[in-house]
């Protein structure tokens, strides 16, 4: 659509950009003053400089967090992109299964997050919960509590339960959007169900799908609540991630200095994924 | 059944998702895309397998919110043998328990409200005229959302503080804005240009002024679109715990808050934290019937 150049547009724009400034703006300038001071208490503040970023970026605590993070987010694409693409393409794409299959799906992502964990760390549970029970009948010994590797195994199952449904639905968006003139063209050209899928439904889905990957990426890379509610963080550090150890450290510890430096380098990488997202979606745009 | 489902799915999805994988040669791959499209009457298979996987935890909340502590800590029982209401007649009973529901509800409508209504002008701003720095502007909104809370939420405890609105249902409707406002500007600004300009144009040529137009014309034309910003902006106020925990203490405390305190302090009353939990789902179930189709609209900021 052409838009008109009008500098009056700044007014309708006002309210929000106040209300974003209250609470993003001032929030942040906080976080910056913080970083490059140190405190002894008593609100007396000295100049630190770069200190804090020097040593949180010699600190193994923050990098091992960061890794952490990196393999908890490529592991959790590596499973719902495909699951979620192979989900959407089985769907029913008309009748009563719709709805039931859509309303269905999205129950998990309304699920207050906390809530979420809640329910895995029940279900999980080798004495009460269905899954550990079931597990341990079946010769696993697993216990999230205190092995590392089924705490990870819990929390990446949980995601996958969590948000897969949300990779399904992007897709699925995707492919009721194609007319099924492309279908019955395929079909007298006899195509394959791969060259189907390869030629007509992936291409239509591209868009849903950077969009799927980019949303997942970034709300992975900074979860809390649920590994949080199920683990701890724990057993020892084995699923402690960025936002858990930044909350430790502001809130519990109330180590202004490196949390607040902490938090900046955080959100600059954000900074950047949003600005990666924000390139793809516009050209897109512009490419339609 | 969980995990059956779960070990299964490797092999298919490499299928599916063919290209990602060079292993195998395309003709192989079109083979066996080929045999699986002869079985094609199965397809309900996988969505059947995936919802009952979705399922099951559900259930077993449900299940868990109906028997009495003895039973759920004496063994597995797949149905509760001797149902019980004693949970649920607790949390509608005690106001530590209700309370924390009518707060998180307060604070969320707040929110809700808030954020639609600043929301309304921008994005009808962005979607129809061009202005210094509109694109800037726009990514920055876009920012905010993709902002992890864990980073704002000491300075907002620092900030509300210092305002006096520490326990106030005011704070967290308005920190919660940090991430509902620009979700709902970029969803709005998504229907928004799906209606045609010319409307605008013939509404001010007949003599409307903005607001005129913008009330008695615009907002029927999108009001669908409405309904879902006002929906997501309900569901992420309602999901998000760590900032609206953070921000309270007793009198604004939101359920999900009162949930993880009382656990911890009881030694663990699993069947009232599950009743509790499976009460914090309904508001979802509800709603979710009126926006199945909007649902991937809504979590793509408008952009499908």
């Amino acid at each position: 659509m052409e838009k008109t150049w009008n500098n009056k547009a700044w007014f309708l724009v006002l309210p929000v950009l106040v209300l974003v400034a209250f609470s993003a703006v001032i929030p942040l300038m906080t976080v910056v003053n913080y970083s490059v001071q140190d405190t002894f208490g008593n609100n007396q503040f000295f100049w630190a400089g770069t200190e804090w970023f020097e040593e949180l970026l010699g600190s193994s605590r923050f990098w091992q967090a960061m890794g952490r993070n990196l393999v908890f987010s490529a592991i959790i694409l590596a499973i719902e992109v495909p699951l979620g693409i192979l989900i959407a393409l089985n769907m029913p794409k008309k009748g009563w299964g719709v709805p039931v299959c859509l309303v269905l799906m999205a129950l998990p992502l309304l699920i207050p997050w906390n809530v979420v964990g809640t329910i895995w760390q029940v279900f999980g549970r080798s004495d009460i919960g269905l899954f550990g029970y079931y597990l341990n009948k079946l010769g696993f010994n697993y216990n999230y509590v205190q092995d590392p590797l089924d705490a990870w195994f819990t929390v990446i199952i949980m995601d996958v339960w969590h948000w897969t449904s949300l990779v399904v639905l992007l897709c699925y968006a995707g492919l009721v959007s194609i007319p099924d003139a492309f279908y019955q063209a395929a079909k007298i050209d006899g195509a394959s169900r791969w060259a189907v899928f390869r030629y007509i439904q992936l291409p239509k889905m591209q868009r849903v799908l950077l969009i799927a990957v980019l949303l997942r990426f970034m709300d992975s890379f900074m979860i809390y609540t649920e590994p949080f509610v199920v683990t701890g963080g724990g057993p020892g550090n084995s699923t402690t991630f960025l936002s858990i150890d930044l909350v430790k450290m502001a809130l519990g510890q109330f180590d202004l200095g490196p949390a607040a430096a902490m938090s900046l380098v955080y959100f600059l990488i954000i900074l950047l994924l949003s600005w990666v997202f924000y390139t793809v979606m516009t050209n897109y745009d512009a490419e339609r | 059944m969980a995990s059956a489902n779960e070990r299964t799915n490797p092999t298919d999805t490499a299928v599916a998702a063919g290209s990602l994988r060079s292993g195998l040669s395309q003709e192989q791959l079109a083979q066996r895309m080929r045999k699986r499209g002869e079985e094609s009457k199965f397809w309900w298979v996988i969505p059947t397998l995936y919802i009952i996987f979705l399922l099951l935890p559900i259930y077993w909340l449900v299940n868990m919110s109906f028997k009495t502590n003895t039973e759920i800590v004496s063994g597995l029982t797949l149905y509760p043998h001797e149902p019980t209401l004693r949970n649920y007649r607790i949390i509608f009973t005690d106001p530590s328990w209700y309370m924390g529901y009518v707060n998180s509800i307060t604070y969320v409508v707040m929110n809700m409200v808030i954020s639609v209504a600043v929301a309304l002008p921008a994005a009808y701003a962005f979607s129809r005229y061009r202005f210094l720095g509109d694109k800037h502007l726009f990514f920055w909104l876009l920012t905010n959302r993709m902002a992890p809370p864990a980073v704002f939420a000491l300075p907002f405890f620092q900030l509300y503080s210092a305002f006096g609105l520490i326990d106030t249902h005011i704070a967290v409707a308005l920190a919660h804005c940090l991430f509902n406002v620009p979700l709902a500007v970029w969803i709005l600004e998504g229907f928004m240009s799906g209606v045609p300009k010319e409307i605008d144009e013939t509404a001010y040529i007949d003599g409307y002024s903005f607001p005129r137009f913008f009330f008695k014309i615009f907002m029927p034309l999108i009001a669908s679109g409405i309904g879902v910003a006002a929906f997501f902006c309900f569901m992420f106020s309602w999901v998000e715990l760590l900032l609206a925990r953070t921000l309270t203490t007793t009198d604004a405390k939101p359920i999900a808050a009162v949930m993880t305190r009382t656990v911890s302090a009881s030694g663990m009353d699993w069947g009232l934290l599950a009743a509790a939990g499976v009460l914090t789902l309904i508001p979802g179930a509800i709603v979710i019937w009126f926006v199945r189709n909007y649902i991937a609209k809504g979590f793509a900021l408008g952009r499908v």
